[in-house]
């Protein structure tokens, strides 16, 4: 069909490609597959899931994000569909940029009505060669999907071998499925070389931009993290996007925590009956001295919270993955969002304050996971890891994870039966270091010595039933003091500088790295420079509020329509609202590139704040109109 | 309030058990409940039957929801951790810390409110996900803590202080237990302190999840005419199918029973649960008969107590998870960290080959 586009994209290793399927139908694979092709040609890639809250029929998109400069972030747009869902074929034609491509089964003819001029259309009669090749429906239906990859192979330039390669390996030892999964790539392959002019303008070049990056999504990170952190129980209740979390930490166990002599689990997992009762368990083997957590979402927490009081005051060490969702209530449990800060930052009734840390990627997933269970026990205290399902469950090319062989656990401030035999002074809730921590005993650890009550009810310093105001006032002073130490104890934030001394700051967090990343260079490009400070934990370190007062203008970029973060930094800083531009976005899809600069510069135009250097920027055609 | 110790005063006949400890070393901060309150007589019972187990105080941990009866372990065993948890999850947080070291005593304790109302879902999943424990309800009929409300224990037809009449069908927590798998089921009366001693040491000497429905009266807000868990109704209609006695294995056996008299269940450690028959035909090895007998005496009025149900070669979660022998929260970094070489290959499985 319309070949003789006129202004057709042609662009190399920079690109966006979505796939438009149908839940269930065998895609996800193919798709996966198609990726990591891209990343063994050496080109950065970042694919992101879009998929209903359903387990077959819906209509569910994977959007990859092709880039040789490396940006991970979302960017909106697509140069690419393949439209492989009927049910969406409207809004997926629509969708594409003008002078975009679209891949689609041609076995039906369609009106000339249903495409658009300003595209190529990339006809491939996938059912009909289906058909013809396979009997089995099922075996039509999977290698239909394969078969696309072979097209695509073939229209984008990719080395056919690097796709037969991976097939190879995904299917190592079996040899049937192999020869039969090449032969479908093939089909698409031969079919897209003689009928279609290959390769069209979006190509794949081999390039050397991967590095030695790994390609995992966050939620493995995190089981894995929880391995090589020590924690030994897990008691969850399902719920998207967290589950996969206790998948891989089960995966994880199975491999490296199994008993070499005897088969015999190093670990315990438990499907709790729902979320009170899976914090209950690990509250309650916390306290017992195991390393133990939890991984959940947004109505999890909700449900949790009496139990964060309870661990927060009797100062149990747990840990808790939240893999936030669109909220509130059950909101959009499949879409992306960071608006659980608030309620896991005060989480429970009364004075409550937790540690929050910000993993950015699988790899902060997988180090901030593991150093969670140190933080917990030095701190003696609830530690939330807050990521989304964008770093959750998308695959994410990031630095590979390491481990240092001399690191120790550190369980803390354990007093040990030598300790009380020697006669240390025990006092459950005793200051005895200035550091707001106190000392803290194992159940069974000395026949008559050591042992305390825990409650949630007032107690004095040495763990007795008291409800005098100054053993409270004691308690919640040292609580403070505690929370103090914390800030010292927590990853610092990071931050970047402008070239030259700059008024403006960005502050942002976890799944916002990359496109704050690409943002800060698109703004650059714009002669504005900005110092940006990417927060990695809460309670704050004090340069995080250092930086707020060095600049004029602080935006703080969030993925939430409250602005959680300024809020809390404004309350924990005290810091003047004004100051603070809330730059946020919050429709359910990642945050991009084009949105935060685009905000940056419209809330600088609005305040007429005067840049010298500003050059007038072509309006991107990705930016998305979120207000906030 | 405030916390009261005892008086550590000691005579020096007091009765020490082998492992040279008095009843006193399992006692705990004096009570603070009202004078007369059954709780207090629980506790007093679990106090001897951890000294005649000869138990190392250490080695139990007891846990509690919130309540009257919740707060007795601080009343108990002040050599042992405890943990007041909140309102109706006591039996998570014991599952946690099962699950934690396998190798202490759990005693779970808590009030019909607490189990039966708020608490009914995590007290129905910890029986049948077999935890090993000994999970004690003191039950009175009404919320004590909270001054009288009815419970979800309360009899249909039973009258509340102010004259109000309990309309609700009552949730019969032995009946659950027995429906959702415990293996060592029981009711007593704190009133009653020969019957219960002995069903909390078999209890604490059994594998798998114990359940004693104790029968607790409230002296304050429900031990009045009307009341179906009072002292003096509670005395009328109990109806008891058996009397246990537990025999260690260092005991010497020197009762003689009359023949026919007795039932023998060897437990998995070696202790020897001795029932003598009260009742001929009652048979507590039989889960689906035990059910059956305390519905048709229920509907007659009567409150059935004893050993209702054992099965001593039940498993238990530790068993069904596979976990290693020796407890979880004592297996050091060399046995959890994979370290950096599995780190390495599992690198190597992520990257672009
Ligand atoms: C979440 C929550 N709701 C309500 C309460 C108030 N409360 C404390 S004890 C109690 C009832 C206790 O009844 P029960 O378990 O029968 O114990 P008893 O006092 O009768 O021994 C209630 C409702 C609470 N502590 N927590
Ligand atoms: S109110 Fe009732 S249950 Fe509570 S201490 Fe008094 S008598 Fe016992
Ligand atoms: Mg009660």
């Amino acid at each position: 069909m319309s070949t003789n586009v006129t202004k057709a994209i042609r662009r190399s290793n920079d690109f966006v490609i979505k796939f438009a399927n149908v839940n269930g139908s065998g895609s996800a694979s193919a798709n996966e597959l198609f990726a990591r092709a891209i990343i063994n040609m050496g080109v950065p890639v970042a694919p992101r899931n879009i998929f209903p809250s359903n387990i077959q029929g819906m209509p569910t998109w994977y959007e990859m994000r092709v880039s040789a400069s490396g940006w991970l972030g979302r960017r909106g747009g697509c140069d690419l569909m393949v439209a492989m869902n009927p049910q969406t074929w409207d809004r997926d034609i629509a969708e594409l940029e003008s002078g975009g491509y679209l891949v689609y089964d041609s076995t039906k003819t369609l009106p000339r009505s249903r495409f658009r001029e300003d595209i190529t259309v990339l006809g491939v009669p996938l059912t009909e060669i289906c058909n013809r090749e396979y009997t089995d429906p099922r075996q039509r239906q999977l290698f239909k999907n394969i078969m696309y990859v072979g097209s695509l192979t073939a229209l984008l330039d990719i080395e056919f071998a690097v796709v037969e390669k991976l097939i190879a390996e995904q299917y190592r030892g079996k040899d049937k499925l192999i020869g039969a999964n090449v032969n479908a790539l093939r089909l698409g392959y031969d079919y897209a070389r003689t009928h279609l002019d290959c390769p069209i303008g979006l190509r794949v070049e081999r390039s050397d931009g991967v590095g030695d990056r790994i390609f995992v999504n966050g939620n493995d990170a995190c089981g894995l993290g929880a391995v090589y952190g020590g924690a030994t129980v897990a008691a969850w209740y399902p719920i998207t996007p967290s589950t996969s979390v206790i998948e891989a930490f089960s995966g994880y166990c199975r491999k490296f925590r199994t008993d070499p002599d005897n088969g015999m689990a190093r670990y315990a997992v438990v499907q709790a009956e729902d979320e009170l009762a899976s914090i209950g368990m690990v509250i309650g083997a916390a306290w017992n001295g195991a390393r133990a957590f939890t991984a959940t979402s947004g109505p999890g927490i909700s449900l949790m919270q009496e139990f964060f009081g309870l661990a927060y005051f009797a100062e149990v060490p747990v840990v808790v993955f939240d893999v936030q969702r669109g909220g509130p209530s059950t909101g959009m449990p499949t879409r992306t969002q960071q608006s659980d800060l608030i309620s896991c930052a005060y989480a429970s009734h009364g004075d409550t304050k937790h540690v929050l840390l910000f993993p950015e990627d699988p790899y902060e997933c997988f180090t901030l996971g593991a150093q969670a269970f140190d933080l917990a026990d030095r701190l003696q205290t609830p530690v939330f890891v807050l990521l989304d399902l964008d770093i959750g469950m998308n695959d994410r090319l990031c630095q590979p994870f390491d481990w240092d062989d001399q690191r120790r656990y550190d369980r803390g401030k354990v007093m040990s039966a030598d300790d009380l035999e020697a006669g240390k002074n025990f006092g459950r809730y005793l200051d005895v270091d200035g550091d707001g921590i106190p000392w803290r005993t194992i159940p069974g650890t000395h026949p008559n010595k050591g042992a305390f009550f825990s409650r949630g009810t007032t107690r004095n310093a040495y763990a007795k039933y008291s409800e005098t105001g100054t053993d409270y006032v004691y308690n919640m002073e040292r609580l403070r003091r505690k929370f103090e130490t914390a800030k010292s104890l927590l990853p610092a934030p990071v931050l970047r500088r402008a070239s030259q001394p700059s008024r403006f700051g960005a502050i942002y967090y976890g799944s916002t790295g990359p496109a704050m990343d690409e943002a800060y260079a698109l703004l650059k490009k714009q002669g504005i420079e900005i110092d940006a400070l990417r927060v990695r934990a809460f309670p704050f370190a004090n340069e995080i509020i250092d930086f707020i007062n060095e600049h004029d203008y602080i935006f703080v970029v969030e993925q939430n329509e409250n602005g959680q973060l300024r809020m809390l930094l404004i309350n924990e800083g005290e810091i003047d609202p004004k100051r603070l531009f809330r730059v946020l976005h919050y429709d359910g899809t990642p945050i991009t590139a084009g949105f935060i600069s685009g905000r940056i510069a419209d809330i600088l135009a609005a305040l007429k704040v005067k840049i010298p250097s500003l050059v007038t920027p072509a309006l991107s055609p990705n930016r998305q109109q979120v207000a906030s | 309030m405030t916390y009261f110790a005892k008086p550590r005063l000691l005579r020096p006949d007091t009765p020490r058990n082998s492992l040279g400890y008095t009843r006193r070393d399992y006692e705990g901060a004096i009570s603070t409940l009202c004078a007369g309150c059954g709780h207090d007589s629980i506790s007093a019972a679990v106090v001897q039957a951890c000294f005649d187990l000869e138990i190392e105080p250490h080695r139990v941990a007891k846990l509690s929801g919130i309540g009257c009866s919740s707060k007795t372990p601080d009343y108990f065993l002040g050599n042992s951790h405890g943990f007041n948890t909140t309102h109706g999850r006591m039996p998570s947080v014991l599952t946690g810390a099962a699950l934690a070291n396998r190798d202490l005593l759990y005693l779970g304790v808590s009030g019909d409110g607490d189990s039966a109302s708020i608490g009914i879902g995590q007290f129905a999943h910890a029986m049948r996900r077999g935890v090993n424990m000994t999970y004690i309800v003191e039950n009175n009929g009404v919320y004590g803590l909270t001054k009288g409300q009815f419970s979800a224990t309360a009899d249909k037809g039973s009258k509340s202080k102010r004259g109000v009449v309990n309309n609700d069908t009552p949730i019969d927590l032995v009946a659950l237990a027995l429906q959702l798998g415990a293996s060592y089921v029981a009711r007593s009366f704190s009133g009653d302190k020969e019957q219960l001693i002995p069903l909390i040491k078999g209890a604490m000497r059994h594998r798998g999840p114990a359940f004693i429905d104790v029968i607790s009266p409230c002296v304050t807000f429900n031990n009045h005419a009307g009341s179906t868990k009072s002292y003096d109704y509670v005395r009328e209609h109990n109806e008891a199918v058996n009397r246990l006695d537990v025999i260690l294995p260092r005991d010497k056996i020197n009762a003689s029973y009359p023949p026919g008299s007795l039932r023998r269940v060897v437990q998995h450690d070696g202790s020897i649960l001795n029932l003598r028959k009260l009742d001929q035909d009652y048979d507590p090895s039989d889960r689906i008969g035990a059910m059956n007998h305390l519905q048709e005496r229920q509907a007659l009025g009567e409150i059935v107590t004893g050993l209702l149900f054992v099965d001593s070669s039940a498993e238990e979660l530790h068993r069904h998870l596979n976990t290693v022998e020796k407890p979880l929260n004592q297996l050091g970094d060399a046995y959890l960290c994979p370290g950096s070489k599995a780190l390495e290959a599992l690198n190597a499985s992520l990257r672009r080959s």
